[in-house]
């Protein structure tokens, strides 16, 4: 066999000095069927971590697994280790409150809840209890606002509803309520893919200015955004993690075969 | 020949013009003139079977009433009528012992008047018999002959026929239509009349209620008896305000219980179960609420001390018609609780929420349009309920606050007001109509802007 393999996973970036958080063979089931299989992936601290792969390959599926959201589906088991600062999160002392504190999503489709700007944006800071009073309040909303880039579009309609705003804009808006509890990591699955080629370069953007003050782990669909946004991808098929490198090296010069295939559009 | 054999002896022809047309139209089919006929032999069988019964049925159902007055207006002119008694309901005795002579279901009669009757009303009744079931079948031969000439391979019987079906549709769904603008007319006609007698503003704004006086002549639409507002109080305060205290707390618990907290598995049972609340009859919770719960919310109001605590009150009335609507409210809120996309809810999980916080804050928020809808629906329902107030509320037309007095409602004055011995132009009985009409704008209303609500609603999140 030469240097391109088929079968066997790029060893994971295991010595990354900066790892955020840190998965040891998870793998996630659906009643008996098995959508994660094995997975062990550093998440780096200071790089955005893109996760590509077909449709239905377990990327959401293990997203959800770094911040328990896999709790809440009925027939879902988790099996593996996920650390999060030498903290398992899957440990029975884990409070999941604060864990989804910690490490915010965001969704595919833009999700705001039916309020106002402000109240979507101030919903988790209350929840936590992060604000003293009134003031404090407007400073983290501003602030959150500012972060997310939408400041400058709702500063002087932040009572009106946050359904009201164009799909950008909302995407935008549930980044700024992610941001609003000062989470350290943010994960956002496939957070463009509603959305038109401005705003999601929009969005794009903001990933690359949200980069370094949060770990970022996206999952995407799109090959150019990924090799726009990330400094580290993970490619998934059929529930494995195939390949996990510099994104350069991965677009560059993949060593698993099916890498190559997927990122040359041979499937997908 | 009697309407049931006439009836008979058409469907009969029908059936016969079926199978001939059929057989001609497989004949020539078979025969190889016309190979792609148009339509298949059956479609021949009905276009004649129709074109036999409709014709002569139609002239039957008109035909059978009309006799009947036929024969009445021959045997008052028969000479044995003369020694009728003028008083009204022994003359209705005797022409219906009569008739039932001339029918042959008794041999004899009481009245020695009946007897005398019974030749002239035999021969009158076989007369329009004979002519009736001769014209009946007139038509039905006229009609199937006309049809059976047509049976050719090009006649488009297939056509006519859906056509003919889609008539039927038509008119079934008229007929719908035409009762409920039927009933509206009248409402409207009989609440004129009503309102003629009695000052509308008087109506719907006085506040004393005592339609009985009103009955003599010299005081006939005095002023002061119409006054509906204690009425349309209790009616506001059983259905609208206690019945809702019990139902849109337990019914909105109830339905995020069943969509936010139970299993699959309990929700299977449980739904169902909360739902067969409502396949219970009204006169059931009617007793329910004057047996058992009138007697232990008076107890109860006199152990805390309200002397003036009745066997028959606002609370029971409404403690038991809240019951009745929960699943209303519950099934209403259940749709709009689950029209909330998953997303909210995953997007407030995942800021960290805990389940209760994300139905407190999101779920339910998101739903209300949807809940408020299905209350307004349930309100419309409260006050249109009977049985429940009748049974248990009470005829006192007071009009009070106080939960364990006796109150009366809009639909327990309207029975009060129809039964027993009545005239029917009175203003008391008018009344009702008055009430009816109040009673049901107010309910078309409510139904109006709660199903805009719900549909706006629904709309939002498609
Ligand atoms: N709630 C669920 N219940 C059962 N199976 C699921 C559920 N969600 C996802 N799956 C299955 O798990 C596999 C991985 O899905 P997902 O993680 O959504 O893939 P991706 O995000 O890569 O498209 C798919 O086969 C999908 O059908
Ligand atoms: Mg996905």
């Amino acid at each position: 066999m030469n240097s391109m393999t088929d079968t066997v996973a790029a060893t994971p970036l295991r010595n990354d000095a900066a790892a955020k958080m840190t998965a040891r063979e998870v793998s996630v089931f659906y009643g008996a069927k098995k959508a994660v299989d094995s997975v062990s992936i550093d998440i780096s601290q200071d790089n955005v971590t893109a996760f590509i792969g077909p449709s239905g390959c377990g990327k959401s599926t293990f997203l959800r697994t770094l911040n328990r959201m896999n709790d809440t589906i009925a027939n879902a088991r988790v099996e593996g280790q996920i650390v999060l600062d030498g903290e398992d999160i899957y440990a029975p002392a884990m409070d999941v409150v604060q864990l989804r504190a910690r490490v915010g999503m965001v969704f595919q489709k833009p999700n705001p809840f039916p309020k106002s700007i402000y109240e979507n944006v101030a919903y988790g800071p209350r929840i936590h209890g992060l604000a003293d009073g009134r003031a404090q309040m407007d400073e983290i909303v501003e602030r959150s606002l500012k972060r997310a880039g939408l400041w400058e579009e709702v500063k002087d309609r932040l009572q009106d509803s946050g359904t009201a705003l164009s799909g950008g804009q909302q995407q935008r808006l549930c980044i700024a309520r992610a941001i609003a509890v000062d989470p350290e990591v943010i994960l956002m699955d496939e957070p463009c893919s509603a959305l038109d080629p401005i705003a999601t370069a929009r969005i794009e953007e903001l990933i690359h200015e949200l980069r370094g003050r949060y770990a970022i782990v996206i999952v995407t669909h799109n090959m150019q955004q990924a090799a726009r946004v990330s400094q580290r991808t993970a490619f998934f098929h059929l529930g494995s993690l195939v390949e996990y490198g510099e994104t350069s090296e991965i677009f560059t010069n993949p060593r698993v075969e099916r890498t190559k295939d997927y990122i040359t559009g041979r499937y997908g | 020949m009697s309407s049931l054999a006439l009836f008979l002896l058409v469907v009969a022809l029908a059936a016969l013009g079926w199978l001939m047309a059929r057989a001609r139209a497989t004949a020539f089919r078979r025969g190889g003139s016309a190979p792609r006929a148009h339509s298949l032999p059956s479609y021949h069988g009905w276009y004649v079977a129709l074109w036999t019964a409709v014709p002569a049925l139609i002239f039957i159902a008109v035909w059978t009433p009309l006799s009947a007055n036929l024969v009445m207006d021959e045997v008052m002119s028969a000479p044995a009528a003369a020694s009728l008694p003028p008083f009204e309901m022994q003359r209705v005795a005797i022409l219906r012992e009569a008739r039932e002579i001339a029918e042959g279901i008794r041999p004899g009669g009481f009245h020695p008047e009946s007897n005398a009757l019974a030749p002239a009303y035999a021969d009158a009744l076989s007369r329009t018999r004979t002519m009736g079931a001769v014209v009946a079948l007139l038509l039905a031969f006229a009609g199937g002959a006309f049809a059976f000439t047509r049976v050719s391979p090009h006649f488009r019987a297939r056509t006519r026929v859906e056509r003919l079906v889609m008539a039927a549709l038509l008119g079934a769904s008229t007929i719908a239509i035409l009762t409920t603008l039927g009933i509206i007319a009248s409402l409207l006609f009989e609440s004129a009349r009503f309102f003629s007698l009695v000052d509308p503003l008087e109506f719907l704004f006085g506040t004393h209620w005592s339609p009985q006086i009103a009955i003599r002549a010299d005081q006939a639409g005095a002023s002061g008896g119409f006054g509906a507002i204690p009425l349309f109080w209790g009616t506001i305060f059983i259905g609208a305000i206690i019945a809702m205290l019990v139902a849109i707390p337990l019914g909105l618990m109830s339905a995020i219980y069943l969509t936010q907290y139970a299993r699959p598995a309990v929700r299977r049972w449980m739904k169902p179960l909360l739902e067969m609340l409502a396949g219970v009859p009204t006169v059931v919770y009617g007793y329910f609420a004057a047996l058992t719960v009138a007697p232990a919310v008076r107890d109860f109001g006199k152990a805390i001390g309200i002397a003036s605590a009745t066997s028959e009150s606002a609370l029971a009335a409404g403690l038991v018609m809240g019951i009745m609507i929960i699943p209303f409210v519950s099934s209403m809120a259940d749709d709009s609780i689950n029209a909330v996309p998953q997303a909210m809810r995953d997007g407030s999980l995942a800021m960290g929420a805990t389940t209760s916080e994300t139905i407190r804050r999101v779920i339910v928020p998101a739903a209300l349009p949807g809940v408020v809808g299905g209350v307004l629906l349930a309100v419309s329902r409260a006050i249109g309920e009977t049985m429940i107030v009748v049974m248990a509320a009470g005829l006192a037309a007071n009009l009070t606050a106080n939960p364990f007095a006796s109150v009366t409602t809009v639909t327990t004055q309207i029975v009060q007001l129809l039964t027993g011995d009545q005239e029917f132009d009175s203003a008391k009985t008018l009344a009702a109509f008055a009430l009816g009409l109040v009673l049901f704008v107010v309910t078309l209303l409510l139904n109006i802007v709660a199903l805009r609500v719900v549909k706006k609603y629904r709309e939002a999140y498609e």
